[in-house]
């Protein structure tokens, strides 16, 4: 059933009438022109389609838009100001963190959701917090530098 | 149902003026993909254009293909375009080579910026797109730096050599004196100078590609040979790099292709009496073929659930009987080779595997047709093999049909075809209307192709001062590459036997070399054992080549081997190995848990040489993710199947390497200025999994012969 929602994301309020049993993903993706945010398996395994709710790093792929309700939703294209990088994505940049870089997304998202929740993660923090995300061209190593990296940033960022 | 759309399309918000120089790239890529060839080549009517005619000398064949130009008459021979000096300052290059991952989008702006200095902002890459660029055989085969490094070197060294002449001619000073400096010709005593273009003169002049000019030595390279960060990389941090799955056109629908349930299935009946109650849904039935398209992924999903369709199925090889049929369907006769030694001879037989690339982006593709004219944006590893197979599949010329790659997420071998290509071409033919159809993980494990599983016997037996006197080795089904030691022995002899494989198989990075490394390495040191002797000192004895002696030795060094001790709750092992030109040697460390026998690859050190390198942080990147990627085809990776099914195709039951698999690496790079470069893609995957298995031997003296060696260590057989 068709029906319409109001939901925030970005920081701004977005409308859309679509059936209810759709992912944010797709919504996302087909609806909203978001497509920073991508698929990777559709069950919640690789990490590609993470989004923050609420400053929580969420799988949009198995999250249907009727439970988004009036959590804030901040996607990839939400996190710089401007021109300016988000400190994540900055480090991913300085670092050298991604090849291909169809899981980069994703990973800054889980990367900013972990720094929210332990803004100076130990080796641990960082495998427990990463391990939903997958990336195929295992830039692994350079994506913990890149949240290391991040950690030590001088301007803290805030994002919800 | 109509969708209720509230967002521009995506097409429309990268072309937003206020997003800055990268996405300005972007929008300006985007704007080629509207131009066709002979457009392209009408806006070069200033400036400099650096071309070849047909039939580049470094076409690539692939076996079994038959995409070469010669092959097709319909392909005119045409001038090539490889680079283009335009009056704002770009420097256009032009390759079809394809960006997925392996950073060549900038090891080749450094390789052109390197003979052609200017401002690193002004060069720009057009890769993959057969209207635009070049013919090319595909992006595979660690050829991309070697063959068209060169040529793009060349190019541009040739823009330089061009640009000097007509400043001399037109300040009638000493060519000699002259300097190509950040986009200008310099002369330094009259403080003269002129940027590319003005030296034109706003003509149109076009020069052929010289053979041979002249091109500086890597022992002096300022831009190559350093860290440039990936050109484009802002694009992909800030979400806005648009794959081919990110693709959008006006009014464009959404595909979906009904699968079989099993491989070599016929339908024998379908019935879409559901489907077509559904507004704006419509099913395309061609032969075996069955699609919907629907103004939404969602619809099109709902709309191909409600189809009802009947196959017959039939018997198939399942992966019980794997092993014994690809030995069964050989040309190559022995009896299954036990672990058999009399003290200075082995034999044995080595399993591998099917595994499955995973590329994180699955097949996509975005097909429109406009008046018998077809263009399909795509990920795949061979732009031209797709336009061929496009051609073929619709009975139309080859020109006219356009392939545009947009920088892909990843392939390892595995998109070397265009099946998501064809798909959209035929859904949007029939619909009327451009479609997008991106393949589900499931689609993308079950209907690409594997990496082939392989058995392979090895018969070998030493000297009485550990010489190797015999060495004899079989490959069935899975390859050729890497299969030629780098040991010298009495009498040595590989072949490689072709069998039926059940599943189907293609390129995967380094082709069999992995396998055929697991294999010798895994032997290698078994013999070392024989011959009571150190692993590393018992390679070092028999390499013939000095390059893999530098690498063993400089990954033993960093390693600290020979201070290493193997207990029970410990082991150490190496391999070494060479393939498409480049050398490798990789030591691991594993920590065992003697109660479970469970074992974890703790530490690695690998040392790579692949001549003189063009961008060592790249390198670094290629060899910290090949031995990650490695890792997982080592200990678990492995597609199970049945009777023409895949039975974990699905990321929750096929396991890939997590943040929590990392071990500690470190990388040594040889550096070689006196050596041209090859590529490094592939070889730095050959040598991870052969290094933990000896590890394992080195801990339990239990030899695992087959991939993936598993998690846990078997018990010691009798």
């Amino acid at each position: 059933m068709s029906q319409r929602f109001q939901i925030w994301i970005n920081g701004e309020q977005r409308s859309v009438q679509v059936d209810g049993d759709r992912t944010l993903l797709s919504v996302l993706r087909d609806d909203l022109g978001l497509t920073g945010t991508k698929y990777g398996c559709g069950e919640g395994q690789c990490g590609a389609c993470m989004v923050l709710l609420d400053g929580r790093a969420t799988n949009s792929c198995i999250t249907p838009i009727s439970s988004v309700g009036d959590k804030k939703v901040t996607t990839i294209e939400g996190l710089a100001k401007g021109e300016t990088l988000h400190p994540v994505q900055a480090a991913f940049l300085e670092e050298d963190a991604l090849q291909c870089g169809y899981c980069t997304s994703g990973m800054i998202i889980s990367a900013v959701s972990l720094l929210n929740e332990a803004p100076h993660p130990t080796s641990e923090q960082i495998v427990h917090g990463m391990n939903r995300n997958v990336c195929r061209c295992c830039t692994y190593q350079r994506i913990r530098n890149a949240i290391v990296r991040a950690s030590q940033a001088p301007a803290k960022s805030v994002t919800s | 149902m109509k969708p209720d759309t509230v967002a521009a399309s995506v097409t429309e918000s990268v072309s937003d003026p206020a997003m800055g120089r990268e996405a300005g790239a972007v929008a300006a890529a985007s704007a080629h993909w509207h131009l066709g060839r002979r457009d392209f080549l009408k806006t070069f009517a200033t400036g400099l254009v650096v071309v070849a005619w047909g039939n580049p000398l470094w076409a690539q064949r692939e076996s079994g293909s038959s995409h070469s130009r010669e092959g097709h008459p319909d392909v005119p021979r045409q001038i090539d375009s490889w680079l283009h000096l335009g009056a704002d300052g770009t420097i256009t290059f032009f390759t079809g080579k394809a960006e997925l991952g392996q950073n060549i989008r900038t090891s080749l702006t450094q390789i052109v910026l390197e003979e052609l200095p200017a401002p690193n902002h002004s060069v720009r890459m057009v890769m993959a797109d057969t209207d635009l660029t070049p013919w090319d055989g595909g992006t595979f085969g660690s050829r991309t730096t070697p063959q068209m490094g060169k040529q793009l070197r060349n190019v541009a060294a040739t823009a330089r050599e061009v640009l000097l002449d007509l400043a001399a001619e037109a300040w009638q000073v000493d060519r000699s004196t002259l300097e190509a400096t950040n986009g200008e010709i310099r002369h330094a005593a009259t403080h003269r100078k002129s940027s590319y273009y003005d030296l034109t003169k706003g003509r149109l002049l076009q020069r052929d590609v010289m053979d041979s000019p002249p091109v500086k030595q890597p022992s002096v390279w300022t831009i190559a040979g350093t860290s440039m960060p990936k050109v484009n990389g802002r694009a992909f941090v800030t979400g806005r790099h648009q794959y081919a799955s990110d693709f959008v056109l006006p009014g464009m629908l959404h595909g979906k292709v009904l699968r079989p349930p099993a491989y070599e299935a016929t339908l024998v009946s379908f019935n879409a009496a559901d489907v077509e109650k559904q507004n704006g849904v419509s099913v395309i039935h061609e032969d075996d073929f069955v699609g919907v398209v629907a103004p939404t992924v969602h619809d099109a999903e709902k709309a191909l659930a409600l189809l009802h369709a009947e196959w017959k199925t039939r018997a198939q090889i399942s992966e019980g009987a794997l092993f014994s049929h690809l030995r069964e369907t050989s040309d190559y006769r022995s009896e299954e080779k036990e672990h058999r030694t009399d003290g200075s001879s082995l034999r044995r037989t080595y399993h591998v595997a099917y595994i499955a690339h995973v590329p994180l982006e699955p097949r996509a593709a975005v097909a429109q047709w406009n008046e018998g004219r077809l263009t399909v944006w795509t990920g795949t590893q061979r732009p031209f093999g797709v336009r061929a197979e496009l051609a073929k599949a619709f009975a139309i010329p080859e020109s006219q049909v356009r392939v545009i790659v947009p920088d892909t997420g990843s392939a390892y071998g595995g998109k070397h075809t265009g099946e998501a290509a064809l798909e959209a071409a035929r859904l949007a033919r029939a619909a009327g209307k451009p479609v997008k159809l991106v393949w589900t993980r499931e689609e993308e494990f079950t209907w690409a192709y594997f990496r082939p599983a392989a058995v392979i016997d090895v018969s070998a037996s030493i000297t009485p001062d550990g010489s190797l006197d015999v060495w004899d080795f079989h490959n069935l089904n899975s390859g050729n590459a890497g299969i030629r030691a780098p040991y010298r022995a009495a009498r040595s002899n590989a072949e490689f036997h072709p069998s039926e494989s059940p599943l189907r198989q293609g390129s995967y990075r380094a082709l069999a070399a992995t396998a055929n490394h697991f294999a010798r390495e895994s032997h290698i040191d078994d013999l070392a054992r024989l011959a009571k002797m150190d692993p590393l000192s018992f390679r070092l004895k028999n390499l013939n080549d000095p390059r893999a002696v530098a690498v063993l030795k400089a990954a033993a060094d960093e390693f600290r081997w020979q201070e290493q001790k193997a207990s029970p709750e410990v082991g150490y092992g190496l391999a070494v190995g060479t393939e498409k030109g480049s050398f490798v040697a990789t030591c691991a460390e594993i920590a065992l848990q003697r109660s479970t026998r469970e074992f974890r690859v703790v530490r690695v050190v690998q040392a790579f040489e692949c001549g003189a390198i063009v961008n060592p942080a790249h390198l670094m990147n290629q060899n910290e993710g090949a031995i990650l990627q490695g890792l997982g085809g080592a200990l678990f990776e492995t597609v199970h199947f049945e009777n023409g099914r895949i039975l974990n195709p699905r990321l929750s039951s096929y396991r890939v390497p997590r943040f929590a698999d990392v071990p500690e690496i470190k990388i040594v790079l040889l550096n070689r200025p006196d050596l041209s470069s090859v590529g490094a893609g592939e070889t730095p995957i050959v040598t991870i999994a052969p290094a933990i298995g000896n590890a394992i031997f080195s801990a339990t003296g239990v030899r695992i012969a087959s991939m993936p060696l598993g998690q846990r260590v078997p018990p010691a057989s009798g």
